[in-house]
Formats: structure tokens, sequence, C-alpha cells
């Protein structure tokens, strides 16, 4: 299956096996990757599945529509590789794709 | 009979996230997550919406896979129904005849959808929807049904309207205030919304009180005070919620509106903690009074604080409160507590479907609604937390940005 390289607060790193189709946010809630809250569930309601993109990654994504601009705005520490994880669809083109945890959500 | 470190009441939003915080947390105690439905632990927010309207399934609901259970050593016991707590013998017995002993217990078992109490109450076609079950019950109704009348214009009522509408069903909202929504509205967001159900064909009838529910082996009319009879295929009650705090009660806990939990998250019952819509907590955005709210902000947060106190790490419950709601392409957020406001400043204009109400208190920013102004609502958010200063002049103009009030504060 294809892989998702979440690089979490400590710099430790952990691989999933995420299904293609499914969000990067609910891959790494499935496969309890700590530093994802994902309070709304996906509804573009909370920022608190925010990441940063690798920038080795992040200009292989689709570009964020205008509403997920308006959340991400309420994360914290946000950088240009900032996204909200619900927003990307994991897709094969993705397959290794590396995603940094911030050190906190809001 | 079986003995757990932790033992978790209740396996909706505020259950999940207190196990799952706890093991996140580094807590490695043996943990059990009790829940009276067989369902793993759900969201609820798509009940009344996306998934009423079969836009997601009931898979896509779950809020972890079964694995992730098993991989974090979380002994689901689903199906089982919490009925006495023995606080002195630290002992949970369960419907089944189950005896569990706990080093601590975490009770988070919500509510139930209040029911009505007139004659008719109990006849067949009168749905409420509090679980995944209440909603396959009424989407099957639904399939057969061609009127459609909902008790209750509050969140739940309003976003199964919007279903409901969209679904080519004829609405009949029944409100008893003279507004929908207003427990947790101005009357102005309240004005609104009416407004827009009523463009989407559904008929609202605020101060109208229900008497009776009437019919022969089914439910086919709903009798208002008034005299009137309004025909129904189908009834939706949404009026609330009782909070499930009986249990706690019979064993001594402080109740009133729900089980008192002091900033911890502890009720007055030794180790035993609470949180979300069954807890009420002094909030310091309701001016430090007792409140109990119902929302997946609150679930969540009381959850966290309450796994951080059990994990042994004193923390204290501030999280600022917020909702949401969706009907139709409406997005309503809201941030904050409506408890007393002195001013409603509003910015931008209904009529454009995309405006936000500021609530203020001696010019103090304490709540935000925001109708398809997610901006308004990230910065608001930061206002309230802060309790800025804001001036109506400045809030009531939609070219000032709200991130321009936020900045000064930084």
């Amino acid at each position: 299956m294809p892989t998702i390289t979440f690089v979490l607060k400590d710099g430790t790193r952990q691989d999933v096996q995420a299904a293609i189709g499914t969000s990067i946010m609910k891959a790494a809630l499935d496969h309890g990757v700590t530093g994802i809250e994902a309070e709304c569930g996906g509804c573009l309601t909370c920022a608190t599945c925010h990441s940063y993109i690798d920038s080795e990654w992040i200009d292989r994504l689709p570009a964020r529509r205008p509403e997920e601009d308006v959340m991400v705005e309420c994360a914290m520490d946000v950088r240009p590789t900032s996204r909200l994880t619900c927003q990307i669809p994991f897709t094969e083109d993705l397959d290794g794709i590396v995603v940094h945890i911030p050190q906190s959500q809001i | 009979m079986q003995h757990f470190d932790v033992v978790v009441v209740g396996a909706g939003q505020a259950g999940a996230q207190l196990a799952i915080s706890l093991r996140e947390k580094g807590f490695a105690g043996t943990l059990a997550l009790l829940g009276d439905e067989p369902d793993l632990p759900y969201e609820r927010p798509p009940l009344s919406k996306a998934y009423l309207s079969g836009e997601v399934d009931q898979a896509s609901l779950a809020l972890r896979p079964a694995a992730f259970w098993a991989d974090h050593h979380v002994a689901l016991l689903l199906g089982e129904r919490a009925t006495a707590i023995d606080p002195a013998g630290h002992a949970l017995r369960c419907e089944s005849g189950r005896v569990l002993n706990y080093g601590s217990l975490a009770w988070t078992a919500g509510g139930r959808a209040r029911e009505l109490e007139c004659p008719g109450a109990q006849l067949a076609g009168v749905h409420v929807v509090r679980t995944r079950a209440h909603v396959d019950a009424l989407r099957d109704a639904c399939a057969g049904a061609r009127r459609a009348v909902i008790i209750g214009g509050g969140y739940i009522g309003l976003e199964t309207a919007a279903v409901l509408a969209k679904a080519g069903c004829e609405v009949v909202v029944l409100e008893a205030a003279e507004r929908v929504l207003a427990r947790v509205t101005s009357p102005a967001v309240s004005a609104f919304f009416e407004t827009e159900h009523r463009k989407h064909g559904v008929q609202v009838r605020t101060g109208c009180s229900v008497v009776a529910l009437a019919g022969d082996d089914r439910v086919r009319e709903v009798v208002l005070s008034d005299g009137t009879c309004v025909p129904a295929d189908l009834v939706i009650v949404g009026i609330g919620l009782v909070p499930e705090v009986d249990v706690l009660r019979m064993a001594g806990a402080r109740c009133g509106n729900g089980v008192e939990v002091d900033g911890r998250c502890r009720t007055t019952l030794p180790d035993v903690y609470a949180a979300g819509d069954c807890a009420s907590h002094v909030n310091r955005f309701a001016s430090g009074a007792r409140v109990r709210l119902e929302s997946v902000q609150n679930a969540n947060d009381q959850a966290r604080v309450a796994a951080a106190n059990l994990a042994g790490v004193p923390t204290e419950y501030s999280a600022v409160p917020w909702f949401w709601s969706q009907q139709y392409d409406l997005k309503l957020q809201t941030v904050g507590l409506l408890a007393g406001h002195d001013e409603a400043v509003q910015r931008g204009s209904p009529g454009s479907r995309s405006f936000s109400v500021v609530y203020l208190r001696g010019g103090q920013v304490v709540a935000l609604d925001c109708i398809n102004a997610p901006r308004d609502f990230v910065l608001g958010k930061k206002l309230v937390t802060v309790g800025a200063q804001a001036g109506a002049a400045d809030l009531a103009d939609p070219a000032h940005d709200l991130a321009k009030i936020a900045a000064r504060l930084a």
C-alpha cells in the first residue's frame, strides 16, 4: 500500500499505509498519529488538522482553495507550507509524501 | 469481576477523545470504553446533515477504525449500559449484569433526546435525532413521507428541515418561542435563518405550542394549542437534550442541570470525572456562570482536561466555546456564548448571505455569529479568547478587517 510519512513533534518518523482516496487527515487519525486533532471532522471549521507539507512535496499538491486559505490562518505558526490535511486527498502521485506535524494545534 | 484502571462510560465524542488523550499522554494502565450503542465511537454532527441526506455512510462516521482501539489497548465494551455506581467500592454495574471495578471513572454519557410529554407522543412515525440508529429509522421513514413536521426550531430541527426540504418533502417547523434558534443566537440571525428556510419552501411557525399528536396506528397530525391541526406523515422532535446523569445522581454526585464538575472535570464523587454534554461547569466565557454546553468543542476540550488530570498532570478547563451548523449552503459558525451582551454589531449584509454579528458587553467582544464568513470566525475567536475591546464603528465596517483589531492585541 502507498505510504505517508508523518514527522512527529519530537522528530520521529511514522510511516502510515493509507488507502488511495482517503484524506491525509483521516489516514493520520486512523493510525493514531499524534498531533492531528481534526475536531470538525473535515468540514473546514476548526483548523486542527494543520500540518506542514515537506518542501519536496508542497508543489505537487493542488493549490489551497479560498475556504482552506481562510481557515489555515486560524492555525498556530502558519508557514508557506501550511495545509489543512483534511483538504488533501491521498492520491497515487503522493505515495511517499512527508508531512510534518506542528508543535501545537490552536 | 473485571478491573480497569480507568473506565470511561459513554462512547461518544467526549468518551472517545478522553481515551485517545489518555494514551497520547502516556497513560499505560488498563482502559475500558463502554457505550450503550453497538457502533464504534462515531461523530454525531453529520447525523442531522450529511448522514441524513445520505452523502456519507455509516463507516465514515467512525471516529477511529476498530484496529485503532485494539492497537491502543482500549477495551471497547459496546452495547453495555451502566446502571449503578458504588463509589466507595469503586464498582460499576451494567444492565447485562457485568460488574467492573475501576481505579478512576470518567462519565461521558452525554444525553438522550428530550421527548414530548403530550398525548400521542409515543405514536409510530414520531422520530428523534440523537443516534445513528435514530437517523437510520428516520431515513427509512422519509422514503415514503411527503409531509414532515419538525417540532423545535433549534440546530437539530433546522438542519433536518434543510435536508428534508432539499429531498423534496413539504416541511413545517413548529417553534414554541417567538423565533427559531432563540436559545443560541440574536433576533437578527434568527430572522435570517427563518427567511432562508421560507425561501426553500419550509413553513416556519413560531410562538406555537403543541398540545397533542393525533393518529390511529401512526401519527397523522400535530395539534396546536389554538386548535390548528398540521397534517404529518412523519414528525421529528428536536426539543433538546436530557443529560444522562441519573446513575451519578443515585450514587450521590451533585447534579443540577447535568453533573457538576470543577475546573479539572472532577465530580463530587471520589475518582469520578465527567466531560461533555452531561457536565455542568463554571465557564469563564459565561461570566463565570455554571453552564452545560452541547458541542464537539466542549466534549473534546473537557475530555482532554479530564485525561490530563487522570494522567497526573493538573489541568484546568478554560477553552473558548465554539459551535457550527450547516443548513443548505449556509455555514453558521459561532464563537463565545451569548450570556448577556449590551450591543450587537452587524458586519456585512444578510442579503449577501455572508455576514457576521459581533456581540459586545461593555465594549468587549464576547461572541460572534458568522454566516458564510469564516474569516470573521477565525479572527473573532482570537478576539473573544482574549476579551478584546473593539469599537462598534470599526466592527460594523466589513472593509475594516478584524485582523487589524486582532493584531493590536499581539
